[in-house]
Formats: structure tokens, sequence, C-alpha cells
């Protein structure tokens, strides 16, 4: 499905990330963890193609996708759930999930969106009860549901989170990933990038590792986190916050 | 009494045109961030172009084809001069804008000289009126605040009901999210220039035969539009329509206080006040403006 070869990504002269290879197989949640400016969030960027690669190749469905632009990789069927949930602040929940289906429309299956918006009310009753009203007055919680919502409005074949539980409290952060298991259950795709490891870890078939831009370990979800290594940088440091 | 309603319907004429150079400055500013500063050569550009193409052709087709015209060379504008600028600060879009205002100026002045312009009178003549209750109405303001009513209501609707207008928004609420539900951001750029330039356009040509426009009558109308703008909260654009009526009818009892040259002053002041005191506009409050930017 996803498949990443030596990137190299980052910012004008920093390089952030260096040389990560990662695969996702098609109906695979891989979880890639790492503590704070590891560069998860830059790998998602140039995966989008919201930052340009300086080196490297990434291929999504059989396709060099490495220099596509954002439009046509969503188009594509690889969506992301942003950091920090990004919703469209301004505008009504109802409307934020329907620009998530926005490339139904272009895929000219525009017929979907208000099937697949009944869908996702089902799996968010939450965002039902509110449709009418601002995204931005939603809470964190409903927000990050909102966020989810809209990118799986676009049907994508591969959805990439980058922290859905950041800033949250600990009951919604476990509602948000009982509904990344449901997603999980009916088949998705998921890479699910996360600080909280141990939540993640046994959500995940297989994990990376992502320490100052490189991949330092991976393996099946159970391998890591028997792995002393994580378990004392990653899980016991999450034991403590939690 | 009646030359204090004299001094309203002046008022909201002017009020008018002040509200279509702003709501043209909203559209763009937001979806890009950016304060057009050519918008009022929009403007300048659309009365211009419908008084020469009127010649050849019945007056409503002139004034389609300036719009379509203006809404053109808006498109222009932001391919050539603003779409390949990578995340550009904000004083260099100023200079840059008011760069292509005089750009535009010196090339109307070359095609059409110093000379005023004016369209006929939509229907009737200068000299016909409306008696509303004692006071005469010109029919062309009837015409001036309709056209401009009804485009207030379309652009409404458009943003608010259709799927491109939604995605205009979603762009002007955040842009990278834009992008990660797959709309074109830079398509939406281009767009948000057109429409401010055919929005401008037509308002050139709603009031060009009230107050006549000639070359440089566009930077005048951007110093109203964007102390409108302003005072209705910049990206605003209901709160601009009200804020214009507010800015043309103090203008309009300026005159009858002041000498008529301070007319222009009322406006600068106000802008300046505005500024200081409450740069998020008369009608912006803290909530609303955190909503926005959240
Ligand atoms: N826009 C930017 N310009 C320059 N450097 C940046 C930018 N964004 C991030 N960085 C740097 O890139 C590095 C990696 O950041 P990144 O956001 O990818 O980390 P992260 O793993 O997502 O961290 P977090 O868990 O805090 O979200 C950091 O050192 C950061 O300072
Ligand atoms: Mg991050």
């Amino acid at each position: 499905m996803l498949r990443i070869d030596n990137l190299v990504s980052g910012y004008d002269t920093l390089k952030v990330i260096q040389n990560v290879s990662i695969q996702v197989n098609p109906g695979e949640i891989v979880s890639i963890i790492g503590a704070n400016g590891a560069g998860k969030t830059t790998l998602l960027k140039t995966i989008t193609g919201l930052l340009r690669p300086l080196s490297g190749q990434i291929q999504f469905d059989g396709q060099d996708i490495t220099r596509t632009n954002t439009e046509k990789i969503v188009l594509l069927g690889c969506s992301l759930v942003p950091e920090g949930r990004q919703v469209f602040a301004p505008m009504t929940v109802r409307e934020n999930l329907i620009l998530g289906g926005y490339v139904q429309y272009k895929r000219n299956q525009g017929s979907v969106v208000l099937k697949d918006l009944a869908r996702i009310y089902k799996l968010f009753p939450r965002l039902m009860e509110r449709e009418t009203q601002f995204a931005g007055s939603l809470s964190g919680g409903e927000q990050q549901m909102l966020a989810i919502g809209r990118a799986m409005m676009a049907r994508p074949k591969l959805v990439m989170m980058d922290e859905p539980s950041m800033g949250l409290a600990p009951l919604v952060i476990k509602e948000i990933f009982s509904i990344i298991r449901m997603l999980r259950d009916e088949g998705a795709t998921i890479l699910l990038v996360e600080q909280n490891a141990k939540a993640a870890l046994r959500l995940a078939d297989r994990g990376y590792v992502l320490e100052t831009g490189k991949v330092i370990l991976e393996g099946s979800a159970d391998e890591l986190l028997e792995n002393d290594d994580v378990k004392c940088a990653y899980l016991g440091k999450v034991k403590k916050e939690m | 009494m009646e030359l204090l309603f004299q001094y309203i319907v002046a008022g909201v004429t002017y009020g008018t045109i002040y509200a279509i150079v702003a709501i043209g400055f909203n559209i763009i500013y937001n979806t890009t961030g950016i304060i057009n500063f050519a918008q009022g050569e929009f403007v300048m550009l659309g009365g211009m172009t419908a008084f020469t193409l009127k010649e050849y052709m019945p007056l409503p087709l002139a004034i389609v084809s300036a719009v379509i015209i203006t809404m053109i060379i808006g498109a222009l504008i932001e391919m050539l001069f603003i779409r390949w600028l990578h995340k550009p600060s904000v004083l260099r879009m100023i200079i840059i804008t008011i760069g292509l205002s005089i750009l535009i100026r010196e090339t109307a002045l070359h095609i059409w000289g110093e000379g005023v312009t004016a369209l006929p009178y939509f229907t009737g003549t200068s000299l016909s009126s409306v008696n509303l209750g004692g006071v005469f109405v010109s029919p062309q303001v009837f015409w001036a605040v309709g056209i401009s009513s009804v485009v207030v209501v379309l652009l409404g609707v458009f943003f608010n009901f259709t799927l491109l207008g939604k995605q205009m928004r979603a762009c002007s609420a955040n842009r990278e999210a834009a992008r990660l539900c797959g709309i074109s951001t830079q398509n939406m750029v281009t767009l948000s220039f057109m429409l401010s330039a055919a929005i401008g356009a037509l308002g050139g040509c709603i009031v060009s035969p009230i107050t006549y426009i000639q070359y440089d009558s566009g930077s005048q109308l951007a110093i109203k539009g964007f102390t409108v703008a302003i005072l209705g909260g910049l990206g605003n654009s209901t709160a601009a329509v009200a804020a214009a009526m507010i800015l043309g009818i103090l203008e309009s009892f300026s005159i009858w206080a002041l000498p008529a040259a301070y007319k222009d002053v009322v406006s600068i002041a106000i802008m300046l006040i505005i500024l200081f005191l409450k740069p998020s506009g008369l009608f912006g409050n803290a909530a609303s403006a955190r909503l926005k930017e959240y």
C-alpha cells in the first residue's frame, strides 16, 4: 500500500528525516512511535506532499508519489488526519464532513457523499448532535473525531493519523482509540503516529520507533511492546504520564 | 426633513460603492490573507472598459463584457504576480499590490487619457428622478442599491450553499487542511481574484453614471473601501455593508457641516481611529476573531 525508501526530508537546510524506510501493507495497522521532535509530523507531511522530500522515494498503491502534489495524493486515496486536528473552525460540523468528501465529487462519486455522512454520524453520534455547530466550538475530543470523520469521508485506502490523542483527557483518549479499533475491524489500513506508545502498539500489527529522524527499531507490535529499550524509553515514560 | 433625507440618499449611494470595494477586499483577504491594494483599480477598469465598449454594443452587453474582461485581468494578475510567490511576507504583498495598482493606473492613463467618463443612466437621464414622498431620487440610485443588494445576496448563497463556495471558505479557514481534503487551494486563490475583480468592475459600472470614473479613480475608492473593510472587521462582508452605509452617510453629512474638501478627511480619520482603538472592527468581537484564527 505505502512504501517509503531512504526518504530524506526537512525544512530548508535542516534535515529532519534521514534515510527512513517504512512499509505499510493493505489491511495493516502500523504504528510509528517517537518522542517530541523525532520527526513524525515531518514524515507524514512529506508523505502527503505538504513538504517536498530532498531524496528518496515514496510509493502509494503502486504509484510513485514522491513529487506528486497533495490534492492528487488525497485523490489517490491517501488521507491524513493532521496533528492538532485542523478542523475548519468557522464552518459547521456538517460542512467540515462534506468537504472531507470533496474528492468523491472529483472522482465522480458525489452521490455517495451523503451516504458516507450517515455512516460517519453512526460512527460518531456526537458529531450528529452537533451537526450545525461551528467546528471551532467543539471540545478537543469532538474536534479530533471530526478530523478523523472528515478524513474518512474521502474513503481513503490508507489513513494516516498524527497523534490523535494529543492534548486529550485519558477518558477521551480511550474513546478515540476505540474508534480507531473500530476502523481497524472494518478493514481500514492505518498508519498511526503516536507518542502514546503503549496504546498505539496494542492496537497495531507492526511498529517503527523513530528517533531523531531515523528508524532505530522495527518489528511486530508485540515484539516492540516486549523490547527492553522500548519499555524503558517509551512505555515507562508513558506510564508515569498517565 | 427633506434635506436630511437627501443627505441620507446621497450617503447610501456612496456607501453602496464603498461596500462593493470592501467586499472585493474581503474575498481576497479571506482566501489569501492578502490585502489587495489594486482593488480600486478593478472598479476603475470596469467603468472605463464598459464606457469604451458601449460604443460598439448595447449597454447591458457592454457591462457584462467589461465585467468578464476585468475578471480575466484579475486572474492574470494572480497567475503572473501572486501565484509563484512562496509564503510571501505581508509587507512584500503590500508593495506588490500597490505596485500593481500604479501599473494598472498608468496603463489606463495611456489607453483612456485623463478624461472623465460616465456611462449613461441605466434608465432615464441625469434629469429624471423618482419622487419619494417629496424627495427626488435619481433612478440610478435604485439601480446601484438594487444591483449591489442582489450581488450581496448572491455572494451569500455562493459561499454558504455551493460546494465551490464552501471550498473557498475552507481555504480561508485552514489552507493546509483544505489541501488535505483534496481542494486545490491555488485555484481557489485565482478564483478569489476573479470574483473580486468581477464584483469591483460591476460596481464601477453601476456608479459610473453618478460619480464619473477616470483613470485614477481607483486609489481613492481603495482607501474608502479599505476603511470600510476595517471598520466592519476585515473579512466580514455583511459587516462591511453596514460599515459602508455608516461611512457614506457620515461623509454625506460632513459636507453639510464642513467644507466639501474635508469629505475625504472623514474617512481617513475614521480609519485611523479604528486602527488605533479597535483594530478588530466595529462589529468584530474577540470571540469571533478567535474562532477565525483557531
Ligand atoms: N516548520 C518548521 N520549520 C523548521 N523546522 C521545523 C518545522 N517544523 C518542525 N521543525 C523541526 O523539525 C523537527 C521535527 O519536528 P516534527 O514536528 O516532525 O516532530 P514530531 O516528531 O512530530 O514531534 P511532536 O511529537 O512534538 O509532534 C523538530 O526539531 C522541529 O524543530
Ligand atoms: Mg508531531
